[in-house]
């Protein structure tokens, strides 16, 4: 159940407890809450994935079906990401089309998937200017408690790994699995107190003043950033993000992705 | 409705159909209260290869403001497949058939709930069908049944729903997605189960009056089935062992009997009252 | 998604014990008035909300175990401001219902257009309902006695159904608590809970009060809740 209203009352307390590197939930400053993932979610998808980081839930799908390349890249597939922050999830979304929210979030997972080159595009490809998989991730969102640009991100790479292309259902040859070259993992981060937060909650992102988005890869390189939020970041927060975020992206892959 | 045709065998010399069920049979039912943290209740049903989660907010301010009755609360459902749902990859967002199952779901959970207890208030109900195989309204109607009672929502009962068709010239229960392509008609039921009102139907397709009361017949003793079910998944999460009964709480009891107004707002104070004042 | 917890055999036994009611279930006929959490039809008294059921020789009613916070005049509440007019401030109560406050009702002297002055939005009262109109608009005051803006500490909310099994018989489970934690503690009948103390026996109330919330109705809880807080103390004396 959740209660609306932030007080000043619970904004200090909160402000408190970070200046003692303690939080709410008994974490410190830079830990991240516990990951499961479970794939193979939806059988009518490709591949799936049910993840939740804390009490955030998020359900990453991967449909793909036969069409056109774009005319700049003949002879690759396509993948576009989407995410959906439905009313179910929390009461502070609202039904009706994508707004900024959603679409930012579904831009910043497609950005780590994209300039991560997790995936092999030419191994998408049927016949070169004519025909190649058109795959579509769709992430909903069905609990929130902070943070959805990590759990996404996990959905979206866990779906897409354990995805398998149905090659068959088209006729187009033996099903094979979804090809992927790299692991991009997202690292979240709250600026709360002039202090850097990871992986903020619900409540903590309502206190927070900005928000860093920090995606690497296995081989150690950057591929996306995204700063959030009407506050700042000093130039020493951002290089420990960018820290804090290798490690995480580490454990994450050893965890989820066995890597 | 179907009506195409095909060559699978919808039902066969024994009179089994292609997942080998017999024609009144249910396909597997898993239901599960209190699945989600943020809302103030939800459910999780697993029908056959259905899978439906519901959520309930509210009662809660009504918004947008010029749909707020001054008497009573308005139940407001959103029925919605997921994008990954379905075979084809359904594009998000709603079309007509989600908007016209909203608008039913939404009248048959206004006749149970007792609105009149909050008025100028909404009563938001979130069906998400997460994957899809036939039935999906009787699953999301179910759910949110559980998912309102889940949430402390006064009502008089809560709904079941199951649907009955016709395929291959025979009645049978619980449609999956090829007898509901391929079968002459489709009759999703609602039933408030102590007085047996109809609170939902739809029919489509083929039938004569007598194979229509067949189909009733058919869901209504389903709906008992699955109304039990439902109970289950609330008692479970909900289960409860021999609390410590304070000896005076008859009295606090009777107190309060004294207080109480008739129009159900009443609620067991703490046994010495209210308040608990600050101070060391 | 989730586990199941208690077998189906252990949870019916408990229930008949315990008496937990589902909407629609038969509680008795009705020579009773239909109170709390039940409604009548046909003569005869039914469960209305998901509740525990009690039946005594002239009463019956269920107490829900879930459900939103309906003011009752005369509840005690803790309340975040959050608007402010010339004349009234509109505080959040917890409550599908907002409960303005009138000048008139404030603890100080305020003049029309002043009001942002003693109290602003994102701030914290307790306060008491003091009018509920047949169609639920509600009002709150803080005239009374005790009834103040509150500062500092902690405030958690839990289900307000909850609250009696928190405050206890005669307040013995709160007074446990402030006992071994010596903590400035108010609860709201609206669920809101105020926790003030020391940073460790805050979070240890806190997490006394969490237990309270997930296990009102088990067996033991009371020993159980002894044990967590006599564990804290012997924590401090290592």
């Amino acid at each position: 159940m959740s209660d609306g209203a932030m007080s000043y009352i619970m904004r200090d307390h909160i402000h408190k407890m970070i200046e003692n590197n303690q939080r709410i939930d008994g974490r410190t400053r830079e830990e991240f809450r516990k990951i499961t993932v479970e794939t193979g979610y939806v059988n009518r998808a490709e591949g799936s994935a049910m993840v939740s980081l804390g009490d955030t839930r998020v359900l990453a799908g991967v449909k793909s079906i036969v069409g056109e390349p774009f005319p700049d890249t003949p002879d690759r597939g396509v993948l576009t990401t989407n995410a959906e922050l439905i009313p179910l999830a929390s009461e502070t979304f609202e039904s009706g089309p994508p707004k900024q929210g959603s679409i930012e979030l579904a831009r910043v997972v497609d950005r780590g998937i994209r300039e991560g080159q997790a995936v092999d595009f030419q191994k998408l490809c049927l016949k070169p200017g004519e025909e190649v998989w058109i795959n579509f991730v769709d992430i909903h969102a069905l609990d929130y408690d902070g943070n959805l640009f990590d759990a996404a991100n996990i959905a979206a790479v866990s779906a897409l790994k354990s995805a398998v292309i149905p090659a068959s259902r088209f006729d187009k040859g033996e099903d094979y699995p979804f090809p992927m070259k790299h692991i991009p993992i997202s690292a979240t981060f709250a600026k709360i107190a002039g202090h850097l937060v990871a992986d903020p909650t619900f409540d903590e992102e309502n206190v927070a003043s900005a928000r860093l988005t920090v995606v690497t890869i296995e081989t150690g390189k950057l591929c996306a950033m995204q700063k959030g939020l009407g506050g700042s970041f000093l130039r020493p927060e951002v290089e420990k993000a960018i820290e804090l975020s290798m490690e995480f992206g580490k454990k994450v892959r050893a965890q989820v992705f066995h890597m | 409705m179907g009506g195409a045709t095909t060559d699978i065998k919808l039902i066969d010399e024994n009179g089994r159909r292609i997942d080998g069920r017999r024609p009144d049979e249910l396909r597997p039912l898993k239901i599960e209260a209190g699945v989600l943290k943020r809302a103030d209740g939800s459910a999780y049903v697993e029908w056959g290869e259905n899978k439906v989660l519901a959520a309930v907010y509210g009662p809660r301010e009504c918004h947008p403001r010029h749909l707020q009755n001054p008497t009573r609360a308005i139940v407001q459902c959103n029925y919605n497949m997921a994008s990954f749902s379905v075979s084809d990859r359904k594009r998000p967002g709603p079309d007509r058939r989600s908007q016209e199952i909203s608008k039913i779901i939404s009248e048959a959970l206004e006749h149970v709930v007792l609105t009149h207890l909050f008025p100028r208030t909404s009563i938001d109900v979130y069906i998400e069908v997460l994957q899809a195989n036939a039935g999906t309204r009787c699953a999301g109607l179910t759910a949110a049944s559980v998912a309102l009672a889940d949430a402390g929502v006064p009502m008089k009962d809560l709904i079941a729903s199951c649907a009955a068709g016709k395929v291959a010239d025979t009645i049978v229960l619980d449609l999956r997605n090829e007898e509901d392509n391929f079968g002459s008609a489709d009759v999703p039921l609602g039933l408030v189960p102590r007085t047996g009102e109809i609170v939902l139907l739809q029919m489509d397709g083929d039938l004569s009056v007598d194979e229509f009361k067949t189909a009733l017949t058919m869901s209504t003793d389903a709906c008992y089935r699955i109304y039990e079910a439902q109970k289950d998944a609330l008692r479970r999460k909900y289960c409860v062992a021999q609390a410590e009964i304070p000896a005076n709480m008859a009295g606090s009891i009777q107190a309060a009997a004294d207080a109480e107004r008739t129009d159900e707002s009443g609620d067991l104070k703490g046994d010495d009252g209210n308040d608990q004042q600050g101070g060391q | 998604m989730n586990e199941t917890g208690d077998s189906k055999e252990e949870c019916a036994r408990q229930d008949s014990e315990r008496e937990l009611v589902l909407p629609g279930d038969f509680i008795t006929d009705g020579k009773f008035k239909a109170v709390s959490g039940t409604y009548m039809d046909g003569g005869k008294i039914y469960a209305s909300t998901l509740g525990i059921k009690t039946i005594r020789s002239d009463f019956v009613n269920v107490v829900p175990l879930a459900g939103q916070y309906i003011p009752k005049v005369g509840d005690q509440v803790i309340g975040v401001v959050v608007e402010v007019g010339p004349s009234n401030w509109l505080v959040d109560i917890n409550s599908p219902y907002p409960a303005p406050m009138h000048i008139n009702e404030a603890p100080w002297r305020v003049d029309f257009g002043d009001t942002a002055r003693y109290l602003n939005v994102g701030e914290s009262i307790l306060a008491r309902i003091f009018m509920v109109d047949e169609v639920k608009h509600v009002q709150v005051s803080m005239k009374d006695h005790g009834l103040r803006k509150i500062q500092g500490g902690q405030i958690i909310t839990i289900s307000h159904s909850k609250v009696p099994r928190v405050i206890g018989r005669n307040g013995s489970m709160i007074q446990m608590i402030k006992n071994y934690t010596n903590c400035r503690i108010i609860v709201g009948q609206n669920g809101r809970i105020w926790v003030d103390g020391d940073v460790a026996a805050v979070a240890n109330a806190v997490k006394a009060i969490d237990i309270i919330d997930n296990e009102a109705q088990s067996i033991g809880l009371t020993e159980r809740l002894k044990e967590f807080l006599e564990g804290t103390q012997k924590g401090k004396k290592v």
